[in-house]
């Protein structure tokens, strides 16, 4: 076509047939009655929306693969992405099987029983029931992949494949039913939780937590005196990619949430909001690393970013742009300090999901409390917005009461997985690298993987 | 002069520093390599294909000694990388004709240090 140059515009079948389609568009449109028609257009375009953040949210789940598999060791890559390309089919079949009808189904205020293999399912959206089954199912694989990343590089993979089970068909949908089905009994406390700092990244950040402990640290983690040693991640390109990706993929996450496009002032708000948090998350965390470390630390920084992107995730409907950048420049002084705070407890943690997704989803969820406004749907005023101390009181709560059910429950399932058929690998193995021990293959066949540790 | 050139399990090459490093040996080289002995391979899949993997992975360390220091170091070496199973590996011992510190120029047994 860039051959040809035209002085005259000769139209093409192509443009023929849009202004074909566009002028029987106009021409129904105009003939049939206002009301349906905008209705109609109006829950499709609210659909695609609602579809689009789901296929965006999905896409998290190759973010959070880069991350895990940058920040550990080469000789772990297959292991540790298996796992990740697993726990999402897993979730995924168990959401419909169960997962769903916990979570949706009518039932008390602790747990529904209605739509078991979707068939009469309840649908609280407005949107077509499949969109929003599929935006929720993509919200259950996130919250099941993160505790991957903290039991890293020992786990066994028959182990992690129970837990992703369990996790995505009745701990995940409980939380869930809890605090977003209008049924559930923080949701009638008036507990906000926009996008999920609680129920998605709470909810993993804590089982990781309690798993970790449960699991034990890496061989060589910990000296024989209890200092950290480094066991560097082998491609820091990599786990930036994966940040950026997950990044990208928290557009849908956030302002997917809204379930509607409306005049599309909430989600261009939110959009701003998620983005200009996890901005500001970066940097702060840089510039902590860069103060109490000596250098500008690129993992620490991508992990700021990503704490300043769970931490908006509660209230980034509630709360202005300008609270955003608070909320995102507090996540990053939590992360860098909940990373120094495992060491030192001796938890091991590769890829910081506790520090990220734990801490900062508790942090994100008070913030509601501090900076949530009802002019933006909120029922209470956050304090500083005049509102006292009733919505930050129902936040606490409400993240807390989770995080402990989380912890107590899946503790107990670690607990009996390791004392069944084992939680962790031998230590042979371990040294020898998951790879060639859970999957008899290697991630870099071909490559010299030198590592000393 | 002496040179020992050690082939290690990689595993156990942490073992072996801090074997070494108790008997005052701080010097080394290290290097990745690729060997086969007594210990047999073992099997990996791919796309459903079985093969047999015969080069396993191993260390080599290089240290360069003094007459003095060959027994303790040839130990230390053992003790670390021992665990009497087979693919413990193997120690050779070369005599070293000369040694010079780039540095300073220097020649010999001050050289090795």
């Amino acid at each position: 076509m860039a051959e040809r140059r035209r002085s005259v515009w000769r139209p093409g079948w192509r443009s023929v047939a849009t202004w074909l389609f566009v002028l029987l568009l106009a021409s129904t449109a105009s003939a049939a009655e206002e009301g349906p028609t905008v209705q109609l257009l109006d829950q499709g375009l609210n659909t695609l929306w609602v579809l689009v953040a789901a296929f965006l949210v999905f896409f998290m789940q190759a973010g959070f693969g880069m991350v895990e598999a940058g920040f550990t060791r080469a000789k772990n890559a297959c292991n540790i992405l298996t796992k990740n390309f697993l726990d999402y089919c897993v979730a995924c079949i168990m959401f419909f099987i169960a997962g769903y009808a916990f979570m949706f189904g009518t039932g008390n205020g602790f747990i529904g029983w209605t739509g078991f293999f979707m068939s009469g399912a309840e649908n609280p959206s407005s949107v077509q029931p499949w969109a929003f089954w599929l935006f929720q199912a993509a919200f259950c694989g996130a919250a099941a992949t993160i505790v991957a990343g903290a039991m890293a590089e020992r786990m066994k993979f028959p182990a992690y494949l129970i837990y992703t089970a369990v996790v995505s068909v009745v701990v995940y949908p409980i939380v869930g039913h809890w605090i977003w089905n209008s049924g559930g009994w923080l949701a009638k406390m008036g507990f906000a939780d926009f996008a999920g700092s609680t129920v998605v990244h709470s909810v993993g950040g804590w089982i990781s937590f309690v798993g970790t402990i449960v699991l034990g640290a890496r061989i060589g983690k910990f000296s024989p005196d209890g200092r950290p040693r480094v066991i560097a991640g082998h491609s820091i390109p990599l786990a930036s990619l994966g940040v950026f990706l997950l990044w990208f993929g928290w557009f849908g996450f956030n302002p997917g949430s809204t379930l509607a496009v409306g005049d599309g002032e909430a989600i261009s708000r939110i959009a701003v909001n998620t983005n200009i948090s996890a901005c500001a998350g970066a940097i702060v965390a840089m510039v902590a690393v860069w103060v109490f470390f000596g250098k500008p630390d690129l993992s620490m920084t991508m992990n700021g970013c990503l704490a300043g992107l769970v931490a908006i995730t509660a209230g980034c409907n509630y709360v202005s742009p300008a609270a955003s950048i608070l909320i995102g420049a507090i996540s990053g002084v939590v992360v860098v300090a909940g990373v120094a705070l495992l060491d030192r407890i001796r938890v091991d943690d590769p890829v910081g999901a506790i520090p990220v997704h734990g801490m900062n989803g508790l942090w994100g969820t008070l913030a509601v409390g501090l900076w949530g406004q009802k002019s933006y749907g909120l029922t209470n005023d956050g304090l500083f917005h005049g509102g006292g101390l009733t919505q930050l009181g129902v936040q606490a709560l409400g993240t807390l009461t989770v995080d402990l059910f989380v912890i107590a429950v899946m503790g107990a399932v670690f607990l009996a997985i390791k004392h069944t058929m084992g939680l962790r690998v031998s230590a042979e193995e371990e040294m020898r690298g998951l790879d060639i021990g859970e999957h008899g293959m290697e991630s870099y066949a071909g490559f010299q993987v030198f590592t000393t540790t | 002069m002496k040179l020992i050139i050690a082939y290690i399990q990689p595993h156990k090459l942490n073992d072996v520093k801090r074997a070494l490093f108790k008997a005052e040996v701080h010097k080394m080289s290290v290097t990745n390599a690729l060997g086969c002995g007594a210990q047999k391979g073992y099997h990996e899949s791919y796309r459903g294909v079985q093969f047999e993997v015969n080069l396993l992975k191993k260390v080599r360390i290089e240290i360069g000694v003094n007459e003095d220091f060959v027994e303790r170091t040839i130990e230390a070496i053992i003790d670390g990388a021992r665990t009497g199973q087979l693919g413990d590996g193997k120690i050779f011992v070369l005599d070293l004709p000369e040694c010079i510190r780039i540095r300073t120029g220097e020649r010999g047994g001050e050289a090795i240090g």
